[in-house]
């Protein structure tokens, strides 16, 4: 075996001391904090969907439920995936914005279709890094189907990143959508930032 | 046996992950060809449906589940599946008898609820690779070994010889009522993915597949086994 140059002892060295400084994260929210996070989030989704509000309001309100409860931030910056990386932060910034506004507007839409129905947690297992608060919606006349919540506390509270419905998870599935809003644009950043907005 | 040995030459997967779809072009010609009868005819029909009180929409969707159980008992069974086959069997009895015929669904109601299985899901358990991705005319969504489970569905169906005289009369008008039920109550999720996306296609084909596999058990594709939320660079995003 080569020893080890003096560079490449240099390098690890400096990648000891950057593991030092900047420890992989723990695994620091508990179960009690992401059922807790999830609980809320629920009754607060059921009290919109019972209000009775008009489309328009429901999909403010989700808005809202959404900047509470949901990373925001890591739930653009995946949808973007590679395309973000040449992407400045005044787009960045745009972006993340922009597409908060079609997220709510998607899934409050969506959510609506639960009127009646009720999200009941079942179980909260540690998956590597994060909480999935695995949960069944109960919709009248209809099996019963399962909902799970990822949850981590990266910004410093907890807040759920991903929701998966009967596996169908929302970072692919957004990370595809935009990809190809994207390609239809021709890669045009801007472009797809001013027809997100307009969408919302 | 013959469509066994179809399912068996099934096409490998690629390497790397990749989703499966070699006849992706022919795939796309008929997505489009499923989206113009959506929109010509279930879509509408939904839309009538939707307007339905649940009094009357209700009952035809349980009708409609109920005669469809005897399939999956049988599928059940030859998955050795006890438990799923009994909970189904039990479910087609009460509701049969105590369900009107199966139009109400008192099994549901202590907790019954159906254990929903078909013959696509009886290969994946004899180990019959998954194949590659089908969009298949009018049913949808598929892969060469679910498209296989249906035909074999299709024929093996036992509901002719335990069904009652209704069930076998109307059964298939109810389960066709039930597409245009389901149509109408998920409008919003449907009318997303078919109308509001930018590639309704890769859309429908990545729900299509995310969900079977989990509904079979089967791992996600690598490239959607999940998103690492710490790798992610956040700079700009907050």
């Amino acid at each position: 075996m080569m020893p080890l140059t003096r560079r490449q002892l240099a390098a690890f060295g400096l990648a000891a001391a950057w593991a030092a400084t900047f420890p992989l994260p723990a695994l620091a929210v508990t179960e009690a904090q992401a059922r807790q996070l999830v609980d809320r989030a629920v009754a607060d989704i059921n009290a919109i969907i019972s209000s009775g509000g008009s489309e328009d309001q429901m999909i403010r309100q989700f808005e809202g439920v959404f900047d509470d409860y949901a990373h925001s931030a890591a739930i653009a910056a995946s949808a973007l995936g590679v395309a973000g990386r040449s992407a400045s932060n005044a787009q960045r910034s745009a972006f993340a914005d922009a597409f908060g506004t079609y997220l709510a507007n998607k899934y409050g839409r969506r959510f609506r279709e639960f009127a009646g129905g009720e999200i009941k947690v079942q179980r909260t297992v540690p998956v590597n890094n994060y909480m999935e608060v695995q949960t069944v919606a109960d919709l009248p006349g209809q099996a019963p189907f399962r909902v799970d919540f990822h949850v981590y506390d990266r910004p410093g509270r907890p807040v759920f990143f991903n929701l998966i419905v009967e596996g169908v998870n929302m970072l692919v599935s957004e990370r595809q959508e935009i990809g190809a809003m994207l390609d239809q644009r021709g890669g045009d950043l801007d472009q797809l930032i001013a027809d997100l907005r307009a969408m919302g | 046996m013959l469509i066994l040995s179809a399912v068996a030459a099934c096409t490998p997967a690629p390497p790397g992950g990749g989703v499966n779809d070699p006849y992706e072009t022919t795939n796309r010609e008929v997505h489009a060809f499923n989206k113009s009868l959506d929109r010509a005819v279930l879509r509408p029909l939904g839309q009538v449906a939707a307007e339905a009180p649940r009094e009357v929409t209700g009952p035809v969707a349980n009708f409609a589940d109920n005669v469809g159980l005897p399939g999956m008992v049988l599928n059940g069974v030859l998955q050795g599946d006890v438990g799923g086959a009994g909970t189904n069997t039990m479910r087609f009895l009460l509701n049969t008898t105590i369900g009107l015929g199966g139009l109400f669904d008192p099994a549901g109601g202590i907790g019954l609820d159906e254990q929903t299985t078909d013959f696509g899901e009886t290969l994946a358990v004899w180990g019959a690779a998954e194949g590659a991705y089908l969009e298949l005319p009018v049913f949808g969504p598929s892969t060469e070994r679910d498209a296989a489970g249906r035909i074999v569905d299709l024929a093996l169906d036992p509901l002719s010889r335990v069904g009652t005289q209704p069930q076998l009369d109307y059964g298939l008008a109810a389960r066709g009522a039930a597409i245009v039920i389901d149509r109408g109550r998920f409008m919003q999720s449907m009318d997303g993915v078919l109308y509001d996306s930018a590639d309704s296609y890769l859309q429908s084909r990545s729900a299509y597949l995310q969900n079977r596999r989990f509904d079979l058990g089967e791992e996600p594709p690598a490239a959607d086994a999940g998103v690492d939320p710490f790798a992610l660079d956040l700079e700009g995003f907050e």
